[in-house]
C-alpha cells in the first residue's frame, strides 16, 4: 500500500491551519529508503550479499571517527576496531561506560523463540511494526528480530550475566504489548550491564591500539566536503581547546533528544548539539515530534528537582492509578474515602485498566493534573496506590516483586510506598525520531552513519518495551560494521581531508566563532534560565497531547525566547578551560532551534499516530492515523538559515508483512 | 533551611585550591546534595560569580559521573547511596556542608570538585575484558551457567564505577573495584577462559597507579553499589591462583 505524501494539510480542519503550515515549511521530495526489493524477510541477508568487502590488509588504511561510547557507539567502535580499521572514539564523559545507556531497566527482546509460546521474528516484527503504529521501516524490524538472535550470545560472551533459570538456561520475562515471553534481563539493570560489556570491549580494542579513545571532547560540528561526512571538530571539555579531525567516515552514536524537554528521565548531559550540528549541515532530520511519554516517573516536588526519575512500568501491574474527586485535594491519601477517588484507568478502560498503553496512561494521567486534580505539593501527580495489592497478595509478595523499586522511591520521596500511595507523573523518556537513515543507517550526507536512538530507525511513532537496548545493539554490533565498509570500499587509495583544506578551516573558524558569540553577549541570565522556559512551552504545547492551534501559539514563543536568549544569555568564565556554563548555553542554544523542528513536524503531520496525539484526530480517545495521506516518514532538510522554512521530504513506507491495520484497546 | 556550603575551589591539577563559603537559605530537605550545588551555582551565575565545577549526570544512581567528598564522607553522610540519592534532610538548619574532591593521589583535581578518574579505565584496559569478537560467540543457550553463579556475578558486576572506594580508602587502593571486576568475570563461561592472565595483567596494572590494601573496609561502607566486601579477598585469590597456574592463560 502506498501512500500520497504530496498531500497538504487536509480540509476538515478548515482553511486557517493548512495555510499557517504552508508559512512554516515546503514540501520538498520522495527520498528512496535503498531498502532492497524482495520479501521484507530476505532484505538483511539481499543487501548483505551486494555490500562491498575491504580486504584485511586495506582495513588499517581507513579511519572512522565513532561519537559517543553508549550500547551502539561502543559496539560500532569495538566492532571496527576488531575487524583491524582504524578507528577514532570521542565521548563528552570522562569513561566510556557513563553513557545513558547504563541507565535502562527492564530488559532487551530477542525473538529467540525458544520457549513453546509461539514467538518467532514474524511474531516479532509484527509486535514492532504495530507497536510503532506503521511508520517505521518494516525491513528494519526484521533485521532487528533477526540479528537479535546473536546479540544475546554475543552480549553474554563478553561479559553480560544474564538472569539464568535454574536448569542453567537463559531466563526470560514478559513485556508491554507482547504476548510472549521474549526479554532477556539482568535483575532491574540490563542497560548497566550491556553497556558496560560493550564499554569493556571498546577498552580491549584501546588496549589493541585498533581504537583511539578521546574523552571528556564534545562534538560540535560536522565537517562535510564534496557532499561526504570527512570528519568533525570538537572541544575539549577540560582545556578549551577547539580541534579538528578527519577520517574516511564519522558514525554518531549521540542518543536521543527528549532533553529538549528540560526535565525528562534522561541523564543531565545528554543532549542532541552533534546531530542536530549534523542536521545543519545537511542530514535530515527525521520525525522529530515522535517522543516518547512514560506515565510513571517521579513528579518534580520542587524548583531544583533535577528531572524526573522513571519509576517501572511493571509497578501497574499491582498498583491501581487514582486521583482525587475533589480539585486541589490535599488531605493526606490514606485518608480520602473510596468513594472519593477516581480510578479514571479503570473506569474508562475496563477491558485494560490499569495496564493500558503507554500512551494512553500517560494522556489520562496528564488530563486529570490539567483539570485541576493533580496531588502532591506542585498538584503535578496523580497516586500509584498499592494498598488493594498489598491486601490482596501481602507485603511479602510486593516486596518480592517490587522491593528496589521501593527503596528507591523511598530514598528519592523519603516516603514509603508501603503505606502512602506513590505521587507518579508522565514524563518524556525516549525520542523515536532522530536522524533520517536509509536501509544501511547512512544519512543524506554520505559517510554519516549513526547508530542507536540518535536515528529514526525501528521504532516508527511509538517504540515497545526492551526494543531499545535491542536497536542499540543490533546497530553497533550487526549493521555498522557491514554497511561502514561498503560504503569506505570505494574510497581505496584516498587520504582522509588534509588538516589545512579550507572546508575543515571554514568548520573550525565557525566552531570558534559560535564559542565567542555565546561568550559575548553579555546578558543578564544563564543558559539555564532561557532553558526552563523553554521546558515549559514543549511541555504545555507538545507533550501527551497535541493540538494545532497550541503547536502554532508554541513555534511563536520558542521564536522569541531564541531572540531573548541571543539577547540576554549570560555566561560567566571564559572558553579556554573546564566551563560547564559554556557547554550549558552550547546545547541549550541547539534545543532552541530543534523544539520549532519539533513543534513544526507536529503542526504538520496532520494525523496521529502512536506518541503523537493530536486531539483534532481521535476516535472515541485513541489516535486516529490517516494511511491515506501520511504514510510516511517525514525528512526535514535545513534550507540553510534557520529563519528560513524547513523543507519536508519524505519517504514513503509499504508494508507487505504486517497490513495496516488500527490500535484497539477497548 | 538554611546551610552553609563550604566548596573547594581549583583551577587545575597544578594550581593551589582554597575553600570558599557560601550561604543557601532557601535549601529544602528533599533536595538532593547535588541539587544544593545546582542552587548554589545558579546563585553565583546570577550574581555573575564562577559557579563550582563538579560532576554528575544520570542522577539515579547508575551512571557513577558523580564523585565529591560530603564532609569528609565520598558521595555524603548515608552508607552505600551515591551523591545523587544523598538528601538535604540528613543535616539540620545552619549545618555546614563541606564539599572536596574525591581524595586520592591517582585521581588529580582537574578544576573545583571534578577529579580524573581514568586509572579505573587503564585497569580495565589492562584485561578486565573477554577476549570475543563480534559474531563469534556460541549460543548462549548452549553455555550453561547456575543460577546462583549468575546472580553472583552481577553482585560483583554492579559496580558503577565512581572511584568511592579509593576516595574512602585510607592508602587510596582500588581493591574493592578490581576484585569485583575479577570476580564478575571468573563466574562467566568466556570470562573463565583467561582468567589467570587478566588477574595478572589487571593486578599490575591496579598496582602501578593505586596503593596497597589494608583490609580497613571502608570502601565498602562507601560503595554505592553494595560490592560486598570479599572483592578485596578476591584480588589477593586470584593473585595467588594466577601463580599456581606458571603463565598458563586460564
Amino acid at each position: 500500500m502506498n501512500a500520497k505524501p504530496d498531500s497538504t494539510a487536509p480540509e476538515q480542519k478548515g482553511a486557517s491551519v493548512a495555510s499557517e503550515i504552508d508559512q512554516l515549511r515546503v514540501i520538498g521530495r520522495p527520498l528512496d529508503g535503498k531498502v532492497p526489493e524482495v520479501d521484507p524477510r530476505d532484505a538483511w541477508t539481499d543487501r548483505k550479499l551486494h555490500y562491498n568487502l575491504v580486504n584485511p590488509n586495506n582495513r588499517r588504511k581507513f579511519k572512522i571517527i565513532v561519537v559517543g561510547t553508549g550500547l551502539s557507539g561502543a559496539g560500532a567502535a569495538a566492532a571496527l576496531g576488531e575487524l583491524g580499521y582504524d578507528v577514532e572514539v570521542f565521548s563528552f564523559h570522562d569513561m566510556p561506560r557513563r553513557a545513558h545507556s547504563i541507565a535502562a531497566q527492564g530488559g532487551i527482546n530477542s525473538p529467540r523463540a525458544r520457549k513453546v509460546d509461539n514467538d518467532s521474528i514474524d511474531r516479532f516484527v509484527k509486535d514492532t511494526v504495530k507497536g510503532g503504529d506503521f511508520r517505521g521501516r518494516e525491513e528494519d524490524a526484521y533485521r532487528l528480530g533477526e540479528e537479535g538472535i546473536r546479540v544475546i550470545n554475543h552480549m553474554q560472551a563478553i561479559g553480560a550475566a544474564f538472569a539464568r533459570d535454574y536448569g542453567g538456561q537463559l531466563a526470560t520475562r514478559s513485556f508491554g504489548g507482547v504476548q510472549v515471553s521474549r526479554t532477556y534481563y539482568t535483575r532491574g539493570q540490563t542497560g548497566q550491564q550491556l553497556e558496560l560489556a560493550a564499554a569493556h570491549a571498546l577498552s580491549r580494542q584501546v588496549a589493541a591500539g585498533t581504537c583511539k579513545l578521546h574523552s571528556r571532547q564534545e562534538m560540535l560540528d560536522l565537517i562535510v566536503k564534496d557532499g561526504r561526512a570527512q570528519g568533525i571538530v570538537v572541544r575539549d571539555l577540560v582545556t578549551g581547546k577547539v580541534r579538528a579531525l578527519t577520517a574516511h567516515a564519522v558514525v554518531l552514536c549521540t542518543g536521543g533528544y527528549g532533553n529538549v524537554y528540560y526535565k525528562a528521565t534522561l541523564a543531565k548531559n545528554s543532549n542532541a548539539t552533534a546531530i542536530w550540528r549534523a542536521y545543519k549541515r545537511g542530514a535530515y532530520f527525521a520525525n522529530p515530534c515522535f517522543v516518547q511519554i512514560h506515565p510513571t516517573a517521579l513528579p518534580l516536588m520542587s524548583k531544583w528537582q533535577s528531572k524526573k526519575t522513571l519509576m517501572s512500568e511493571s509497578l501497574r501491574n499491582d498498583g491501581r492509578i487514582w486521583a482525587p474527586r475533589k480539585k486541589k485535594d490535599d488531605r493526606d491519601p490514606n485518608t480520602i474515602p473510596e468513594a472519593e477517588r477516581f480510578y479514571f484507568l479503570e473506569e474508562r478502560y475496563p477491558a485494560f485498566g490499569n495496564l493500558v498503553p503507554r500512551d494512553v496512561a500517560s494522556r489520562n494521567i496528564r488530563e486529570r493534573i490539567d483539570a485541576g486534580y493533580g496531588v502532591g505539593p506542585l498538584h503535578n501527580a496523580v497516586y500509584l496506590d498499592f494498598r488493594t495489592g498489598i491486601e490482596r497478595l501481602g507485603v511479602k509478595l510486593i516486596r518480592e516483586r517490587y522491593s528496589n523499586l521501593f527503596n528507591m522511591y523511598e530514598e528519592l520521596t523519603g516516603e514509603d510506598p508501603y503505606k502512602t500511595p506513590m505521587r507518579i507523573t508522565p514524563s518524556v523518556h525516549f525520542t523515536m525520531g532522530g536522524l533520517w537513515t536509509d536501509y544501511d543507517q547512512m544519512t543524506s550526507i554520505p559517510g554519516l552513519f549513526i547508530g542507536g536512538e540518535a536515528s529514526w530507525a525501528y521504532h516508527g511513532a511509538n517504540r515497545l518495551g526492551a526494543n531499545s537496548l535491542l536497536s542499540c545493539c543490533v546497530d553497533g554490533w550487526f549493521t555498522l560494521p557491514y554497511a561502514v565498509p561498503n560504503y569506505l570500499a570505494g574510497l581505496l587509495g584516498q587520504e582522509p581531508l588534509a588538516l589545512d583544506d579550507q572546508a575543515v578551516q571554514d568548520t573550525l573558524k565557525g566552531v570558534q566563532d559560535g564559542i565567542d558569540h555565546l561568550l559575548n553577549i553579555g546578558g543578564s541570565h544563564g543558559a539555564d534560565h532561557f532553558y526552563e522556559k523553554l521546558g515549559a512551552i514543549m511541555d504545555r504545547y507538545a507533550s501527551v497531547s497535541r493540538d494545532p492551534e497550541g503547536l502554532a501559539t508554541a513555534i511563536g514563543l520558542i521564536r522569541e525566547l531564541r531572540q531573548e536568549f541571543w539577547r540576554d544569555l549570560k555566561v560567566v568564565g571564559s572558553a579556554d578551560r573546564l566551563n560547564q556554563e559554556l557547554e550549558t548555553a552550547g546545547r541549550v542554544a541547539d534545543y532552541l532551534e530543534l523544539a520549532e523542528l519539533l513543534c513544526i513536524d507536529a503542526l504538520d503531520r496532520d494525523e496521529s499516530a502512536g506518541a503523537h496525539f493530536r486531539t483534532d484526530h481521535e476516535i472515541g480517545g485513541e489516535a486516529k492515523r490517516n494511511d491515506e495521506d501520511w504514510c510516511f516518514c517525514s525528512a526535514w532538510e535545513y534550507p540553510g538559515a534557520v529563519s528560513a522554512k524547513p523543507i519536508r521530504n519524505f519517504e514513503p513506507l509499504t508494508f507487505r508483512a504486517v497490513p495496516l491495520q488500527q490500535r484497539n484497546y477497548k | 533551611m538554611r546551610l552553609i556550603l563550604e566548596v573547594w575551589r581549583q583551577d587545575g591539577p597544578d594550581a593551589e585550591g582554597s575553600f570558599e563559603t557560601h550561604e543557601i537559605t532557601d535549601a529544602t530537605p528533599e533536595m538532593s546534595l547535588l541539587e544544593l550545588l545546582d542552587r548554589l551555582n545558579h546563585q553565583l551565575v546570577e550574581n555573575d560569580l564562577d559557579p563550582v565545577a563538579f560532576e554528575s549526570d544520570c542522577r539515579e544512581g547508575i551512571c557513577g559521573t558523580c564523585g565529591l567528598d560530603v564532609n569528609g564522607n565520598p558521595h555524603g553522610p548515608e552508607d552505600n547511596v551515591p551523591a545523587c540519592g544523598q538528601h538535604v534532610r540528613s543535616f539540620s538548619d545552619g549545618q555546614t556542608v563541606r564539599f572536596t574532591p574525591f581524595r586520592a593521589k591517582s585521581f588529580p583535581v582537574l578544576r573545583d570538585l571534578i577529579v580524573d578518574r581514568t586509572g579505573l579505565d587503564r585497569i580495565i584496559q589492562a584485561g578486565g575484558t573477554i577476549s570475543v569478537d563480534a559474531g563469534t560467540a556460541p549460543d548462549a543457550d548452549t553455555l550453561l551457567v547456575t543460577h546462583d553463579d549468575a546472580e553472583r556475578a552481577l553482585d560483583f558486576a554492579a559496580c558503577i564505577g565512581c572511584g568511592a572506594c579509593v576516595s574512602a580508602c585510607p592508602n587510596g587502593a582500588a581493591y574493592l573495584f578490581t576484585g569485583a571486576k575479577l570476580a564478575h568475570l571468573a563466574l562467566i563461561p568466556h570470562g573463565k577462559e583467561e582468567r589467570a592472565r587478566r588477574a595478572r595483567s589487571v593486578i599490575a596494572q591496579m598496582q602501578s597507579e593505586f596503593g596497597p590494601c589494608s583490609q580497613i573496609g571502608e570502601c565498602a561502607l562507601a560503595c554505592p553499589a553494595e560490592i560486598p566486601l570479599v572483592a578485596i579477598a578476591v584480588v589477593n585469590r586470584e593473585r595467588l591462583r594466577a601463580g599456581f597456574k606458571k603463565g598458563k592463560p586460564n
